[in-house]
């Protein structure tokens, strides 16, 4: 049973994880780390979840990670630090992965979010990596995951003054794709979920690879990739369905092979 | 905090909140802006308050920031102004605006300076019929602050926006209530009964539901049309779940009074 991680699954095919940390604004402590990247194994490895959404609280979806852990550790004891090997299992989770975002995300909180795919937020969530603030700098992503969202100029300002950015700003940048009403955060992520739910998970699956890969290869290499991937898709019973439930002028039902 | 420069409490759902510096026309310095604040803060976590009353003590509403607060002898390093608006003028009008619940403004005289535009950030201004407001900023080389170059156009137009903010000539509140700068004019003597009524009135109302209506109104400013037509179908959303809407339907079907809790 995961102590700071509750999981519904409210609808068919999804899975809603909520970090549950209140007294410590769901800080990223490492057992929840460790409960979030097993909780997204479990939802890899059941076929009947084909998309996740992974919220926190109405005041925060996380405010950073432990700091009083973290002071804990020194020089040898952050080389074996253990949550880079949970961040390295968060990040490669391969299911659709929806992010719904009211109050602070902040350091390791912010990096949480880049892990997402899709990211829907309440309308006064706050985006921030303050790491430069306590005389260190982001460990998970927050350089290089924040760069690519947002580009140089902004990037370099959030991580060098560590001053957060509105939910208004950080949708103009491309950090996250919707604001909502805060109360309703969950509400559409769920929905957006529900969408990617009755899709084909096979070339769900893919295309969000294929999308992964645009951020981090060169644009030959990308599209080789996205050829071979269009082309596995034309081996499947559900790339068949698709196309006739289209011409039929009926909703598609697949199969996921 | 024990208040010093304020007058405040909340009670039966109506949270009152009176400035009170009357020896300096209610003139903000900085005890009264964190006593403000704290106020407000209180407010904003009470569970019982489902309205807001704020007025003056004395004969003004508030003549804006105190200037003897202020550093200004000559050879004295310049002041940065947009210091104290970020640190607290800002802060007191969007917190105004962002309760949720609703803001009646009684202006029970001159309203001056920041004074005049503070107003404006509440939801239901009445005000007494000597009282009056002037965009004073223009007669010191200041610029209105506290939202008052936004508001202002939005609420009388341009024109007469300009006209106040350039010339900080004195704008009487019964020529307030024909601009539609404030809700309206009620004798002096009766000003706080009146604001006192009202406020009782509002907090019986279903106040969770008024929150949505000042959200969705507040937002129409800046919105499109489309955008505010998919702003009111989420409120709603929200607002049909409250148990004030199930209340309201219920009374109404069963011809009796409802009895609404504010959420």
């Amino acid at each position: 049973m995961p102590r700071f991680i509750d999981v519904q699954a409210p609808e068919h095919g999804v899975r809603l994880l909520t970090l549950q940390r209140p007294e410590a604004l769901n800080a990223l402590c490492t057992e929840l780390l460790a409960e979030l990247a097993s909780a997204l194994a479990e939802a890899e490895a059941d076929p009947t979840t084909r998309a996740v959404v992974i919220t926190g609280s109405r005041k925060a979806f996380a405010a950073g990670a432990d700091i009083r852990e973290m002071a804990e550790r020194d020089l040898v004891g952050i080389l074996n630090d253990p949550r880079v090997a949970h961040w390295q299992r968060i990040a490669a989770f391969c299911k659709p992965l929806i992010a719904a975002v009211n109050g602070y995300a902040l350091g390791g909180g912010c990096e949480l979010v880049m892990c997402a795919d899709i990211v829907i937020a309440g309308e006064d969530a706050r985006f921030g990596q303050p790491e430069i603030n306590l005389g260190i700098m982001p460990g998970a992503g927050g350089t290089q995951r924040l760069l690519r969202a947002v580009g140089k100029p902004l990037a370099m300002q959030m991580v060098l003054t560590g001053e957060a950015i509105t939910a208004r700003h950080a949708l103009q940048a491309g950090l996250i794709s919707e604001i909502t009403q805060p109360e309703l955060a969950v509400e559409r992520a769920l929905q957006v979920a529900r969408s990617i739910a009755a899709k084909a998970p096979l070339a769900v699956r893919l295309a969000k690879e294929a999308l992964l890969k645009a951020g981090d290869s060169d644009l030959a290499s990308g599209l080789r990739f996205e050829r071979h991937a269009f082309t596995v898709l034309a081996g499947t019973a559900d790339r068949d369905e698709g196309i006739r439930a289209f011409q039929e002028k009926r909703p598609a039902q697949f199969k996921g092979c | 905090m024990t208040f010093e420069h304020i007058v405040f409490s909340i009670e039966d759902g109506v949270a009152f909140l009176a400035l009170n510096r009357p020896e300096q026309l209610n003139s903000f310095n900085t005890q009264m802006h964190l006593e403000v604040r704290e106020a407000l803060k209180q407010v904003r976590q009470s569970s019982e308050a489902r309205v807001l009353l704020l007025t003056g003590e004395g004969r003004g509403f508030c003549a804006g920031q105190d200037l003897s607060d202020r550093n200004v002898a000559p050879g004295a390093a310049m002041p940065d102004l947009g210091e104290s608006i970020d640190k607290f003028y800002n802060p007191l009008v969007r917190t105004l605006r962002d309760l949720p619940l609703p803001v009646i403004c009684a202006v029970n005289g001159v309203a001056a300076g920041a004074g005049a535009n503070i107003p404006l950030a509440c939801d239901l201004v009445l005000a007494a019929r000597s009282a009056s407001f002037i965009q004073a900023f223009c007669k010191i080389g200041l610029v209105p602050d506290s939202g008052g170059t936004w508001l202002l156009p939005r609420l009388v137009g341009m024109a007469r926006a300009k006209a106040l903010a350039m010339l900080g000539e004195r704008l009487c509140a019964e020529q307030a209530e024909r601009w539609g700068l404030i809700h309206r004019v009620v004798d002096d003597a009766e000003l706080r009964d009146e604001a006192l009524a009202l406020a009782r009135h509002l907090a019986s109302q279903p106040t969770y539901g008024l929150a949505l209506i000042k959200r969705s109104l507040n937002a129409s400013f800046d919105n499109g049309f489309d955008q505010q037509l998919e702003l009111e179908r989420d409120l709603q959303r929200l607002a049909g779940r409250s148990e004030d809407y199930r209340e309201g339907v219920s009374a109404f079907m069963n011809k009796r009074t409802p009895a609404f809790k504010g959420r």
